[in-house]
């Protein structure tokens, strides 16, 4: 492939903060039309690479290119090509928003004849049309993405650089901006940062998660999910007919049911998942990609127990992102939230 | 599309840079955004009109242009180089300071502008607002002149001396400002030190020796040449010279954030 195909590419980039190694020998491309969701817990280097990646701050050692544009010899070429939204985007709180943009258009060198054109197509794009009398400091903090989203669009760059632009927002202004994210994403090339597993789901092709300042893993999410070599069964088995009879359906008898699960598949981990059934419903994470559906089946056959449900899954990205970035100490709310939810959503299909 | 065309190797090289302003547009729309904004809060009108305020007070209280026997607006410029050291620091301690604390300083560093761009258009922002001060106090010389004949190349001179004398306090309020992301401190720093080399050019007394060097570093001294009418290239060279110093310092200051 062509060098000009890679629009952002990094090698072996640091940033050093006193002792404190935030990137630490990164190495990645993004290559043309890619929408690549950047992932990691709070302070895993994320922002810090961005920020390299737009010349905000320049790095320890190593080298980042944008468009193949070196960022510490051509910040101005880089800028020129980059749109870019930063964590929280902080605008001018006292100014319009038409004049934000305007003020935003003229810094981009669109000639004055074509603003008021560039403008209306990025209010269109951002649904800023019912904002636009208003200052900036009257505007929801979701509208105030936009305007930074449609400020980061004016200049119609090949390169967006979005710094966790639903962080913050409630669950409709983030899915409506996720919406933008790949519409726009259709033509762009686009690294987004997020917390949110479900937008990387939803917008990007490709996933790159980092965790102390290195890159754990990288790839489609599909791909990293069955990458990371375990295998997820949910198995609902009712004992309460078998021998040990209904009346006797306890905790002793789910016991049993737990045990003897734990004995098909050695070295798996077995969770007791709720469920307003009789059946006791399981879920087994288990190592390697052998399918143990058929062991199950028989243990119910053997114990005379009916099997209510039995489903085998990859594990999901919300999964491998725990596994890779555990026990860095750092706060992972919304990812435990997320994971929280999908127990609570698999309890609720059993 | 032929075999040959499909194989055929794309050009190697950078993609085409993006439109990039010249660095007087940008100068100029960063200065005029700096500019309208304090107006769009109530700073703006707190300064000029404290400033207009003080200078009336300070200008029909010693009815000094009456006991000197002649027209003459010797007294207001005296009395409004006091209050450069104060009216400055208020106009330029948000420059740098609140952008840092808010974080639009990063929106604004990732345009395709120059560092020294944003730096001249906030200075030059910021000297818009001290030239209308400045230019608000015009009523008084022509006051004066209905009552008297005034000599119009002193006035010529005393403005231009307090428009060096302001550009280089601002220059130096500009300069904390992109230490901190306080603008109080901000303010409190600048004002201090401004009031500092201010005062040290009446009390020389006290230096000896080194009286004639502290006083070529007072602001005061070379704006007193100026407002007698005297150009001096020297009075000239020296705050050239410190609005110089002081944005290169504020360049190195902001540069220093990538480094950090």
């Amino acid at each position: 492939m062509a060098n000009n195909d890679v629009m952002i590419e990094t090698r072996e980039l640091t940033k050093i903060y006193g002792a404190q190694r935030a990137v630490d020998r990164i190495s990645f491309e993004i290559r043309r039309g890619e929408v690549v969701g950047f992932l990691g817990p709070n302070g895993a280097g994320k922002s810090t690479t961005m920020k390299i990646l737009t010349c905000f701050i320049s790095p320890t050692e190593g080298t980042a290119k944008v468009g193949g544009w070196d960022v510490f010899d051509d910040p101005l070429a880089v800028r020129s090509l980059i749109g870019y939204l930063p964590q929280r985007a902080s605008l001018y709180p006292e100014m319009g928003v038409v004049e934000y943009l305007e003020f935003a258009a003229e810094l981009r060198a669109i000639a004055s004849d074509k603003r008021r054109a560039k403008i209306k197509e990025v209010v269109e794009i951002c649904g800023l049309k019912d904002v636009l009398a208003k200052t900036i400091n009257e505007l929801s903090y979701g509208y105030r993405q936009r305007v930074g989203l449609a400020q980061a669009l004016i200049h119609d760059p090949p390169i967006l650089i979005l710094d966790e632009p639903t962080a913050d927002l409630d669950p409709n202004e983030s899915a409506e901006v996720i919406s933008y994210i790949k519409e726009i994403g259709r033509t762009r090339t686009i690294m987004l940062s997020t917390h949110d597993l479900a937008e990387v789901k939803e917008a990007c092709q490709r996933v790159l998660i980092v965790n102390r300042g290195k890159i754990v893993a990288d790839g489609a999410p599909d791909e990293l999910a069955t990458k990371s070599g375990s295998v997820r069964y949910v198995v609902a088995l009712d004992a309460s007919e078998s021998e040990a009879g209904a009346a006797k359906r306890n905790a002793a008898t789910s016991q049993e049911v737990i045990d003897a699960v734990k004995g098909v598949v050695s070295g798996s981990s077995v969770k007791v998942l709720p469920n307003d059934d009789r059946a006791t419903v399981l879920e087994v994470v288990a190592k390697g990609s052998n399918d143990h559906r058929r062991e199950f089946f028989r243990l119910a056959v053997e114990k005379k127990w009916d099997l209510v449900e039995l489903r085998r899954e990859t594990v999901q990205l919300e999964e491998v992102f725990r596994q890779l970035t555990v026990g860095d100490g750092a706060p992972r709310r919304n990812a435990a939230k997320k994971t929280e939810g999908d127990v609570k959503e698999q309890a609720s299909d059993v | 599309m032929s075999d040959q065309e499909a194989t055929a190797p794309k050009p190697v090289g950078p993609q085409p840079r993006g439109s990039i302003g010249t660095p007087v547009g940008n100068t100029l729309a960063i200065a005029r955004r700096e500019f309208v904004s304090y107006f769009s809060s109530p700073l703006g009108y707190i300064v000029i009109g404290m400033f207009l305020l003080l200078v009336g007070f300070l200008f029909f209280i010693p009815f000094a242009f009456l006991t000197l026997g002649k027209a003459t607006l010797q007294p207001m410029f005296n009395s409004i180089s006091w209050l450069l050291p104060l009216i400055s620091p208020a106009i330029a301690m948000r420059t740098f300071a609140e952008e840092s604390r808010t974080g639009t300083l990063e929106m604004l560093i990732t345009q395709p502008v120059r560092d020294w761009e944003v730096i001249l258009g906030k200075y030059l922002g910021a000297m818009g607002l001290l030239a209308v001060c400045i230019l608000g106090t015009f009523s008084y010389p022509v006051i004066i002149s209905r009552v008297g004949e005034l000599d119009w190349g002193p006035v010529a001179g005393g403005y231009l001396g307090l428009l060096l004398g302001g550009a280089a306090y601002v220059s130096f309020g500009v300069m904390v400002s992109s230490f901190t992301k306080d603008q109080i401190t901000a303010f409190f720093v600048s004002f201090i030190v401004g009031a500092v080399f201010f005062l040290m050019n009446k009390a020389l007394i006290f230096f000896g020796g080194a009286a004639s060097v502290i006083e070529y570093l007072c602001p005061d001294y070379h704006f007193s040449n100026i407002a007698r009418g005297v150009l001096d290239a020297r009075n000239i060279i020296y705050f050239c010279s410190v609005i110089f110093v002081c944005l290169l310092a504020t360049a190195r200051s902001l540069g220093s954030r990538r480094w950090s």
